[in-house]
């Protein structure tokens, strides 16, 4: 990567910003990221246009069970006929709404409670007590005992999901906060008089949208795993709902046989997981400036 | 050293009631009548309350925890409603597997990451490296059970070296019982070993600007000597602290692989114990798993003393 000659920060323009910026676009043109967008760009052009990019995913044909790949059906058809290309490309829809949304309502508490945490001494130990005792629980097992006892819809499995997410949310933005108070910044805000609110939303809470962002974005990677894992042990999604762990449960029984049936979801799961972390690592670079001068 | 841990342990306790306290409002709180599921579609209303009296459930809530948790502490977690078993001689039945599984996963994991972390920082920023690091975000990128199929398809299916599911166990001989976990315990590996390549090497890298490390080069000491004598003994304690992380990872792991390999272990256990409601072997399971995850990070945070003195003090 070739280092562009720095051009001087307008005058009114924050240094910092700036700099960011300009780091999220030396990110933008390395060929690897570029490629990961333009595929993730192409899993949201699926999910919103699966209608019309695929066939009807829940139509039963029991006279074209387990069928090799046609014209009819690119991929083949799944025990009960129904067209696995239309199941994987409406299965998208779960994966990203799943990810989407676990990573935007785990960073919400989780910043307010992590910064609460960092600002309070006495709620702050108590909620941290709280913290840990939660993430003594394994995350996957709490999730599908969350997704086995609520109603079977996409809410909980969003729900079952997030609840075990926050508490890392929280301990993340906790440390980020305890650091940043030790700055002298704040302590320069503190010495002229802000005061709360002003003190948290002004000094405190930019600084900790960075981290939040690259967590956001791999929070946004496991609970695409976790919420095919849930599909996959036939907890929390309804039937009617095509996604891509079910289908992977549903290929079980005629593994040995027709082993593509998992393959496909299994593979497109993979692919979105994996550009969603490397994203997250790019991200992570792009923002800590402490990471990008180590690296040289 | 023995005060430090007795510390420790203590701070445990605490952590285990609120754990139970969790595991215990989730399964109550949650809306849907227990007693009501048990008893089926065509229950009349006195067998729904016979299996609510059985239960406990008519008490008030404080009370039912009250019992739950007296219980808990004498190892009596209840009996299972499906099978009448008590939930504890479930767990210990199923405990071998899950055993065997976790430990041989550990080991594959540190056999493969440890070298493989330390040798990309060693080699930082050649190809070597991005190779060993692209490797690491794929094998945590590919879900387990993703990896478990691939494993099973080359492996069992179509070189036919393992078998496709089930466990042999340790009674049949300990060759017996490892080659049946080798397939799913190389599944778990590769996950959990992609986690902690990832942090010795960039613990390794840290500690390699050190002047020590420059001393030992200049000393013409060998590669790997540097490397797993001197280097990593300082890079210990965060690679450490992912090891103990990671461990939660791992029993969601183990819960999933089981499944994919029908390996009988507390995982199996778990899941048919949710497909059935079977609350109170839910609530035992994990309350054990918890109770196995603070022990584990009790026995990282003795680690950390154990390599850096300066914890202790």
């Amino acid at each position: 990567m070739i280092a562009e000659p720095a051009a001087p920060p307008p005058a009114n323009c924050p240094r910092r910003r700036h700099a960011t910026m300009e780091a999220l676009a030396s990110a933008l043109r390395e060929p690897w990221t570029l490629l990961c967008l333009l595929l993730l760009a192409g899993f949201l052009f699926v999910a919103f246009f699966a209608g019309m990019v695929a066939g009807d995913p829940l139509a039963i044909n029991p006279a074209q069970r387990l069928k090799p790949p046609s014209a009819q059906f690119p991929w083949g058809t799944d025990h009960l006929g129904r067209d696995v290309f239309a199941r994987a490309m409406h299965g998208t829809r779960m994966s990203l709404a799943v990810g989407a949304s676990v990573a935007l309502l785990s960073a919400i508490p989780g910043v307010a409670i992590g910064i609460f945490a960092a600002m309070s001494r006495l709620g702050g130990a108590l909620v941290m007590r709280i913290i840990d005792a939660m993430m003594a629980i394994p995350a996957v097992l709490l999730a599908v005992a969350l997704a086995a006892l609520l109603q079977p819809g996409l809410t909980t499995i969003i729900i079952a999901i997030t609840i075990p997410e926050i508490p890392r949310m929280v301990r993340l933005v906790r440390a980020v906060v305890l650091s940043v108070r030790q700055q002298p910044y704040v302590d320069a805000a503190i010495a002229s008089g802000t005061r709360g609110p002003t003190l948290v939303f002004r000094h405190i809470l930019p600084n900790t949208l960075a981290p939040v962002i690259v967590q956001g974005t791999y929070a946004a990677a496991s609970a695409i795993i976790a919420a095919a894992l849930l599909s996959f042990l036939g907890v929390g999604t309804p039937p009617d709902l095509p996604n891509w762990g079910g289908m992977m449960a549903d290929a079980r029984r005629y593994f040995q046989q027709d082993p593509m049936l998992m393959a496909y979801p299994g593979m497109l799961l993979s692919v979105l997981v994996l550009i969603t972390n490397i994203l997250g690592d790019r991200l992570s670079d792009a923002l800590d400036p402490r990471k990008s001068t180590r690296k040289i | 050293m023995l005060r430090y841990a007795a510390t420790r342990l203590v701070a445990g306790v605490p952590t285990l009631v609120l754990v139970s306290v969790f595991i215990f409002s989730l399964i109550h709180i949650t809306p849907g009548d227990p007693a009501i599921l048990l008893a089926g579609d065509n229950a009349t209303p006195a067998q729904v309350e016979a299996i609510r009296a059985r239960l406990k459930l008519d008490l008030p809530l404080w009370q039912q925890f009250g019992l739950w948790f007296l219980d808990a502490l004498r190892l009596d977690l209840g009996s299972s409603v499906y099978s009448g078993k008590p939930v504890t001689e479930l767990i210990m039945q199923r405990i071998e597997p899950t055993l065997v599984l976790g430990l041989t996963t550990i080991l594959l994991t540190i056999l493969i990451a440890i070298p493989l972390g330390a040798y990309a920082a060693w080699r930082v920023n050649t190809f070597v490296d991005r190779l060993a690091m692209g490797f690491a975000v794929i094998g945590f990128s590919v879900p387990v059970f993703v990896i478990g199929y691939v494993l099973l398809y080359v492996f069992a299916v179509k070189w036919r070296l393992f078998p496709v599911q089930g466990y042999k166990p340790l009674s049949e001989g300990m060759f017996a019982a490892l080659h049946s976990v080798t397939l799913p315990a190389t599944a778990l590996a590769l996950v959990f070993a992609a986690l902690i390549a990832r942090v010795t090497r960039a613990a390794v890298l840290d500690v390699l600007g050190e002047n020590y490390i420059r001393t030992t080069r200049a000393k013409g000491l060998s590669a790997p000597r540097i490397l797993f004598i001197h280097a990593l003994k300082s890079a210990g304690v965060p690679v450490v602290t992912v090891v103990g992380i990671g461990f939660a990872t791992l029993i969601g792991g183990v819960v999933v692989t089981e499944s994919v390999f029908n390996i009988p272990g507390i995982g199996r256990l778990t899941v048919d114990a949710i497909t059935r409601r079977d609350y109170p072997v839910i609530q035992g399971v994990i309350l054990f798993f918890s109770a196995a995850l603070i022990l584990i990070n009790l026995l990282v945070d003795l680690t950390y003393a154990l390599i850096d003195p300066r914890v202790r003090g």
